[in-house]
């Protein structure tokens, strides 16, 4: 709605002489305070709200915190440890951060799924999600560059994992790995241009976030209904006080539960191993990025075969970074003319299917990718003698508790000296969380092929008229639902 | 405001001197930023320091029989591991046509100072070959299904050779650059 009237008056003399050498309080009223917005915004909209507030709250805690740090492999440990316990409330600033990227993230993925549910991404609003998608991604590149500053043994190897992708691609792989590890391992040239790169990437997001509301404010909001504003009269209401209050409301709401955590759950999304000091030589048994990285480190795992020429490692590079590469291409993937799902039947079905997809990844991106999905279902190990006879490989199984190890034991000790015996335990094969991974891979990458050929032959349900329309509907059915309870 | 511009100047513009200051100044200003970009992107190469720290001299004697020892050099970590005579033997016996990355036992060895083969021994890197992690060995009690290594990250097992046989990797443990400096220390770089 960039094309409204300013409908600013300067009042006085000061703010008369100012409008017209920088209109900054014109701008502010014209974008913040009179802009027209649909009447019917739901609270799934007031994430964009939230969404400022985190990034506020990240890049001042972050400065904050950047004072007591120091970027180095022997000191950057004890700095954190030392903000944790002797900077004045050190402890809540570093607990507001760590928690903070949880919340912003938890907010992100609401925001995006509400834009995927009401058709956000579509004309005239391609540039507004892509810009969208931009800090998405610059978000995962800060997220994933902080995690590695307080150097503990998860920051140390998942760096490692995330470090080693880059060097899966072929040709200018390895000089990508070199450049950003800085030498032939992480170290602490790596810690200081991660630092110094962590400190860069939130101012970029709020660059990019100006152009994501530039972008917003020239088509204007979405709304629940898909249906474009017609009449700014009827269908519109001013930013403020409106949708100022609504959003402050949701974000009070949203801030109690961010304090729960930092107050009674500080470490509850973040993982014990952290509060290890970095060592190279030992890696933790069990690998696994924060919770809001894990369907993409599940998608990653997924795959374990070769695709002709292209080796496994690869072929899950790709997948991995396709499947946020994907979500640039929606506008152009959904030819549903209609937006929101509320009037899409079937596409609303998917939607919800793609939902539950991305949080069973998540849930197996925390798997062990070798271990049963239902343990129950798992049948009883066997035991593997592998010997050599008349140089061939021969092997002979048991099974049956604490008797077939002692019957393989037995049969070892028969054996000759020189067959070179061998005793395994072989799980039973069973439907593990690899083979579960690469069917919601399969799934997750299915939805957006689905959305292409639903969109040719859905037939939508009857889209309101327009926002008034659908509003007065609601309202009529609402009202006549209440008279009998009266 | 053109118009006027170019009546004050009395009509004449001079193209060839307006293209020479625009190409001149283009020039000079991608040649900076080209420049620059250069010192931008080369300043993410290993530092000199970081590069010299990149060999070590390690004694190979005190390694217990069926153990390693591990060792860092330059960030890295390397196995040198003391292989039983079962394990040589269960290395050597494979089929080397039916691995993923076909090598024999004797391919991944360097010889001694007399030219002979040190088979109890075996040097390699100590990263996975799929996405670096540092794989579990006989000193933390898991060996993986083939005897050598077993990487906890995702699953990548390894013979006594130091070769993949299971799992996501795709390559072998690469064997770095050694030499036996004598008959119970060698020299490692990477």
């Amino acid at each position: 709605m960039s094309g409204h009237e300013s409908s600013y008056t300067p009042t006085n003399a000061f703010t008369r002489w100012l409008d017209t050498r920088l209109p900054i309080i014109r701008f502010a009223q014209d974008t913040a305070i009179n802009f027209p917005t649909p009447k019917n915004l739901n609270y799934w909209y007031t994430f964009g709200g939230i969404l400022a507030v985190c990034l506020a709250t990240q890049i001042i805690t972050g400065v904050i915190l950047a004072m007591h740090y120091e970027a180095s492999v022997d000191g950057a440990f004890a700095s954190v440890e030392r903000i944790m316990r002797d900077v004045p409330y050190g402890w809540l600033l570093r607990y507001i951060h760590a928690n903070g990227a949880s919340m912003f993230f938890l907010a992100v993925y609401i925001h995006m799924f509400r834009g995927l549910y009401y058709g956000s991404y579509k004309a005239p609003r391609e540039v507004l999600w892509i810009l969208g998608c931009v800090i998405y991604l610059l978000m995962m590149a800060t997220a994933f560059l902080g995690y590695m500053l307080p150097w503990g043994q998860m920051s140390y190897h998942g760096s490692n994992v995330i470090t080693g992708l880059f060097g899966a691609i072929p040709l200018v792989g390895e000089s990508i790995q070199t450049w950003l590890m800085g030498g032939p391992s992480i170290g602490n040239q790596t810690l200081q241009r991660f630092f110094s790169l962590h400190y860069l990437l939130p101012f970029m997001i709020a660059a990019v976030v100006i152009l994501h509301i530039w972008a917003l404010h020239v088509p204007g909001n979405n709304n629940p209904t898909g249906v474009e504003v017609q009449d700014v009269e009827k269908e519109t209401v001013p930013f403020h006080p409106y949708y100022t209050v609504k959003d402050a409301f949701a974000i009070v709401i949203f801030l109690i539960m961010f304090a729960v955590f930092v107050f009674y759950a500080p470490n509850v999304l973040g993982h014990a191993d952290n509060y290890v000091e970095a060592n190279p030589l030992v890696t933790p048994s069990h690998i696994v990025p924060e919770w809001y990285l894990l369907p993409f480190y599940a998608i990653l795992r997924a795959i374990t075969f070769d695709l002709g020429p292209i080796p496994a490692k690869l072929l899950g590079v790709i997948f991995m970074f396709a499947a946020i590469a994907v979500l640039f291409l929606l506008p152009w993937l959904d030819t549903s003319k209609v937006k929101s799902m509320r009037y899409r039947p079937v596409a609303k079905q998917f939607f919800f299917g793609f939902v539950a997809v991305c949080l069973l990844l998540g849930w197996c991106g925390a798997a062990n990718p070798d271990d049963a999905v239902i343990p129950a279902l798992q049948g009883e190990s066997k035991l593997v003698v592998s010997y050599t006879e008349n140089d061939v490989e021969v092997t002979s199984e048991y099974r049956g508790g604490g008797e077939a190890y002692h019957d393989a034991k037995s049969f070892m000790e028969t054996l000759p000296a020189d067959a070179n015996p061998s005793l395994s335990a072989v799980p039973a094969p069973t439907f593990q969380f690899r083979h579960l991974s690469l069917i919601l891979t399969f799934c997750y990458f299915g939805y957006f092929v689905i959305l292409f050929f639903i969109g040719l032959t859905e037939k939508p349900k009857e889209v309101p008229e327009s926002i008034h329309k659908s509003v007065l509907k609601r309202h009529k059915a609402s009202t006549a639902t209440a008279i009998p309870a009266e | 405001m053109t118009d006027q511009t170019s009546l004050e100047h009395g009509g004449a513009v001079d193209e060839d001197r307006r293209n020479f200051i625009h190409i001149a100044t283009g020039a000079a200003a991608f040649g900076g930023a080209a420049m620059f970009a250069w010192v931008a992107v080369d300043q993410w190469n290993p530092a000199a320091d970081t590069k010299a720290a990149s060999a070590l001299d390690v004694d190979i004697s005190k390694i217990p029989l069926g153990s390693e020892i591990r060792v860092l050099i330059g960030g890295k970590p390397f196995f040198v591991r003391h292989r039983t005579p079962a394990e040589i033997a269960m290395a050597e016996s494979v089929n080397v046509a039916s691995l993923r990355d076909p090598q024999t036992d004797d391919e991944r060895l360097h010889p001694m100072q007399n030219g002979e083969l040190n088979r109890a021994i075996l040097i390699t890197s100590g990263s996975c070959t799929h996405l670096g992690c540092v794989p579990v060995g006989p000193a933390q009690g898991n060996t993986g299904d083939f005897g050598g290594w077993y990487c906890p990250c995702h699953g990548s097992h390894y013979d006594t050779s130091g070769r993949i046989r299971k799992g996501p990797a795709p390559r072998n443990l690469p064997v770095p650059n050694y030499r036996y400096v004598s008959d119970t220390v060698v020299n490692i770089s990477l």
